[in-house]
């Protein structure tokens, strides 16, 4: 509840989406309303197709809703302007896929420099490595590295510009229990040290133990939504 | 310090490495023919003209029969003459130790004191003449190479019939023979024909010129009217037998030469510019294809916030970098190949020195369309990478739509087996793709078949023009004028099977204001042994009133047939006539005119004459006769038609089947580059695909089979495709390619279709052995663990 009285980091009113395959149109979102809070950290869950990578993306501004707005701190995201997402996502927004998507042909380091590069107040690229537990692994090609150690670089390619949201899209789907244990830790661990908003979208209902809040998604709705008493650590999670 | 999106494109140009290596060789190739071809001329041009200008070449020539010696000074005070040198020029028939048949010479005199004003010699062994000495002699140095003369060797020479021995005491090269061509020859010869300088007086005295001359040479102050000149000069020899002056461009030599450098140009805006017309067509290709393979990263540095120009600019550094090494390596061996190729015209025309001073155009223009070119293809693929929104690009793209097509329903889809229907869909499925792959290998070997075809032309040439036109053995040219009775002496010399005479006036045509000079050749009724000879139509009889012209000549002087044309001849009696155009015929070579002998008798008024005679002669007795024919005075040279026709294809071999070589040799770089990226880029873009069925228990063979079996099947398409391309490329370049010099028949043997067709094929087949190597590697639990 610690974070009830805190303001509003990022809301969306109606959001629909509609992707259109040939003759079918596949309605991806049916006018969702949504809102972050600074500092929480939000589960979304669902089966697949249901909407919660759509909803990521377009919070993201990876994506563009066929209808509705997203505001974020209060300013309407200007979903016309490629120019203003674009700022937008390289000043505010960090993201981790479920499949890492490393440049294979950087190093951890230079993968999450490629950020602190464009980035406005970045912090440095070893810091970003040390807060995942990466220090030692600077200079390693991604094929060098396990599947959660590149989930890790992700995260800190993610957060090295100190990003105000953290958009995770199933961080841990491909990895194993205990590997994905040390990548949710990481993810925890920066959002209660640099309080960063943060949304993550699994299918594993044990992870949802983690959030504030949790979210869940079918047929492109939000169905429910639950307030977490109690957050538990991921050390305590099986799966 | 390197951003890290430099460092990614240097790891990803090194990783890419053997792609990058062949596209910048495709794009090498179209800049290295044009660098060549464009500073080989620049070349040509240059020391043409250094040269003439250190050796003083003339700007004005004339001959006569004897014009006494104090009317140089008159020639040499029409106004705006610099410099006027007299000489005298005759013509003898060499005995050369070793050499069977007759040799050509023209002599020409130096003057007994001082250095040549105009015309300068440049001694390459030996001395100049001592003029005390009247045998001494200096010979051009590709005779004596012919020859193998050097300082202190003697030869057996007919002078006016007196046999004299003559002294070499060096070799020289002169401005005015750099193409040194018999005359009625049509490429240097340089066994048969010769050039000679010897003393003034010796010569005068040889020839019975004492205090006389029978040729004169100018050069102009800047500004000079050459026409004015010309006709002043024609004025004051007239009465002497002049047969009219003339300017540079019609300096046969210098004619020869500007011609050809015409046809090097020619040759070279052409044959290049649709070379890198198609290099430039492939890296565009070729490149587009390899950044629609990046398109997940895009999608991922515009989810950093990289902007669309940063990630443009990325884009157009890994392109501008490969296209830089194309270019770079194009530049070098372009300057390289120019250098060697200009080396080789310098020692085929016979110039003493070379200047290869290749200036900044044909670079920038070569560098300029190669880069521009690969910037266009990759930044419109940039373009559409970019213009998705992030979430998409960075998806794979969604699966294709296949569709059960009424081709898959017959029987014949029915038998096909499972790989098969997958390489045909993937082929159903994108035309457009699968038509542009085709297309790119079909351009390829559009300019193989573009370059070969000049094979074919070239041989059909010499065949229409030595095997069909022709049926003499030799022909005989003499000195002056002889009466048509000489014909039967020559028909009663032991070997000869018969004898056919012709009359040749040197002559200027002229149509309203276009004046051509142009030789003008009567031909006998009935003429068998060297008709006049339609490309089309063969041989044709000649009309007994009136001129037949040449295609090309009727195009310079703008007539057609029917029209009338001012004829004046340039001999002793300078008739003027107007005479119709009765026909107007096709031949590739030259810009000739023909009338009848009996009517250009007529016009020139000297009686029955000839000029000379085509002979056929009897192989057993060619030896005999060769040895009488050097006896014989009168004669100023005999040309053989089977001479001719290995010169022919020596000059040939020495130009432009080198010139061939070159694109040949290139345009199988640019089919290789193609195949081989076309290919690799398939694999990068099915690997995924054809892991999983790795996985699903299919063999590498069955693998390779989708893979290769689609370029396979591209290539075949290609073929048929690339033949009609390469058609009308052929028939293109042969239709702009024209000059007074030649035309180029658009002849295209089956065979050549099939020797293209087969380098396609072979390339296509050495690529895919190479990829199917890494086929074999495919890392399978890589391939499937990243990206959905």
């Amino acid at each position: 509840m610690e974070n009830e009285a805190s303001a509003i980091a990022l809301e969306a009113h109606e959001l629909t989406k509609i992707y259109r395959m040939g003759a079918v149109e596949v309605h991806a979102l049916r006018g969702v309303d949504v809102e972050f809070r600074e500092s929480e950290l939000v589960v979304l869950l669902g089966p697949s197709g249901s909407g919660k990578s759509t909803l990521l993306n377009i919070l993201g501004g990876l994506d563009t809703p066929t209808r509705g707005t997203v505001m974020f701190r209060g300013q309407p995201l200007r979903m016309d302007s490629e120019r203003a997402l674009n700022l937008y996502r390289r000043d505010h927004v960090g993201f981790v896929f479920q499949f890492y998507n490393l440049i294979p042909s950087l190093t951890a380091r230079e993968n999450v420099s490629l950020v602190t590069e464009i980035a406005r107040n970045p912090m440095s690229p070893v810091e970003a490595l040390s807060i995942v537990g990466l220090g030692d692994r600077l200079d390693h090609f991604p094929a060098q590295l396990s599947g959660g150690e590149q989930q890790r670089v992700a995260i800190a390619r993610a957060i090295a510009k100190r990003p105000d949201l953290l958009l995770c899209d199933e961080p841990t789907g491909a990895l194993d229990s205990k590997t994905g244990i040390l990548v949710l830790e990481a993810i925890l661990k920066i959002n209660r040290e640099l309080g960063t908003t943060t949304a993550l979208i699994t299918h594993n209902a044990v992870i949802a133990e983690i959030a504030n809040r949790v979210l869940y998604f079918a047929d492109g709705r939000i169905v429910e939504m639950r307030q977490n008493a109690v957050q538990r650590a991921p050390g305590e999670l099986a799966w | 310090m390197m951003s890290s999106l430099d460092r990614k494109l240097l790891r990803e140009l090194w990783r890419l490495k053997a792609q990058v290596l062949a596209i910048a060789l495709v794009i090498a190739s179209g800049t290295a023919l044009l660098i060549m071809a464009l500073t080989t001329i620049e070349a040509l041009e240059e020391t043409t003209a250094a040269y003439y200008e250190r050796t003083r070449f003339a700007d004005v020539f004339a001959q006569a029969k004897r014009v006494p010696e104090h009317l140089g000074r008159d020639i040499a005070e029409i106004p705006g003459v610099r410099l006027a040198e007299t000489r005298i020029v005759e013509g003898a028939i060499l005995d050369m130790p070793g050499f069977a048949e007759p040799v050509v010479a023209q002599l020409l005199s130096l003057p007994e004191r001082g250095p040549e004003l105009l015309n300068a010699l440049v001694i390459r062994r030996g001395r100049l003449i001592d003029p005390t000495r009247p045998n001494e002699v200096v010979v051009s140095e590709p005779f004596a190479e012919a020859h193998r003369l050097k300082p202190g060797d003697t030869f057996e020479a007919v002078l006016r019939g007196r046999k004299r021995t003559l002294h070499v005491v060096g070799t020289a090269l002169s401005p005015e023979f750099v193409y040194a061509i018999a005359p009625g020859g049509l490429m240097p010869d340089d066994e048969r024909f010769g050039i000679l300088w010897m003393g003034h007086d010796a010569l005068a005295a040889a020839f019975d010129l004492k205090a006389s001359f029978n040729s004169v040479s100018l050069s102009l102050l800047p500004g000079t009217d050459e026409k004015d000149v010309i006709q002043r000069l024609d004025g004051i020899l007239a009465p002497f037998g002049g047969i009219g002056a003339y300017d540079r461009a019609d300096q046969t030599s210098n004619w020869f030469l500007e011609s050809e450098i015409a046809q090097q140009k020619n040759m070279s805006r052409i044959m290049p510019t649709i070379f890198l017309a198609v290099a430039a067509f492939l890296t565009n290709m070729v490149m587009a294809r390899l950044i629609e393979t990046e398109r997940r990263e895009i999608g991922l540095l515009k989810a950093f916030g990289y902007g669309n120009l940063a990630i443009g600019w990325h884009y157009a550094k890994m392109v501008l970098v490969i296209g830089t090494i194309g270019v770079l390596i194009g530049s070098l061996l372009g300057a390289w190949l120019g250098h060697w190729n200009t080396e080789l015209y310098t020692k085929f025309y016979r110039f003493p020195f070379l200047l290869y001073r290749p200036g900044p155009a044909g670079f920038v223009i070569a560098g300029a369309i190669s880069l521009g070119a690969a910037l266009a293809g990759s930044l419109a693929a940039v373009h559409r990478a970019v213009s998705l929104p992030p979430a998409e690009a960075m998806l794979p793209p969604s699966p294709p739509i296949y569709r059960r097509s009424w081709a898959s329903r017959t029987a014949l889809a029915g038998a096909l087996d499972e790989p098969s229907r997958m390489i045909l869909r993937r082929i159903i499925r994108w035309p457009v793709r699968a038509f542009l792959a085709s297309l790119g290998l079909a351009m390829s070997m559009a300019v193989l078949i573009m370059a070969l075809q000049w094979v074919d032309a070239i041989d059909s040439l010499a065949e229409t023009a030595f095997e069909r036109g022709q049926h003499q053995d030799a022909t005989i040219a003499f000195n002056d004028l002889q009466p048509v009775d000489t014909v039967t002496d020559f028909e009663n010399l032991p070997g000869v099977l018969s004898a056919e005479p012709y009359r040749h006036a040197s002559a200027r045509i002229s149509h309203g204001h276009i004046v051509e000079r142009q030789g003008i050749i009567g031909v006998p009724a009935g003429a068998v042994l060297s008709p006049v000879f339609d490309v089309e139509r063969g041989r044709v009889e000649v009309p007994p009133g009136g001129v037949m012209i040449s295609r090309k000549l009727a195009e310079l002087l703008n007539v057609r047939a029917g029209d009338t044309v001012a004829v004046e001849l340039l001999e002793d009696r300078q008739a003027r006539v107007s005479l119709p155009v009765t026909q107007i015929f096709e031949t590739y070579l030259g810009t000739p005119a023909y009338m009848d002998m009996a009517a250009l008798n007529r016009i020139a008024d000297d009686g029955r004459v000839v000029s000379g005679l085509h002979i056929r002669v009897d192989a057993r007795s060619r030896e005999n006769l060769l040895k009488r024919l050097k006896d014989i005075p009168n004669i100023a040279s005999v040309l053989f038609r089977q001479a001719a026709i290995d010169t022919f294809y020596k000059t040939m071999g020495e130009t432009i089947f080198i010139f061939i070589g070159f694109f040949v040799a290139f345009s199988v770089t640019l089919s290789v580059g193609v195949t081989y990226n076309s290919i690799r880029i398939a694999l990068s873009e099915r690997a995924r695909e054809l892991a999983t069925l790795r996985v699903l228990g299919f063999s590498r063979w069955e693998i390779s089979y989708i893979l290769l079996g689609e370029v396979g099947i591209l290539t075949w398409i290609a073929i048929p495709l690339g033949a009609a391309i390469g058609y009308g490329l052929a028939w293109y370049m042969t239709s702009a390619f024209e000059t007074e010099l030649y035309r180029v028949p658009l002849v295209l043997r089956d065979a050549t279709y099939g020797e293209a067709g087969l380098i396609a094929l072979t390339a296509t087949l050495i690529c895919a052995a190479v990829v199917r190597r890494r086929l074999d590697r495919l890392d399978l639990i890589a391939v499937l663990k990243t990206r959905e």
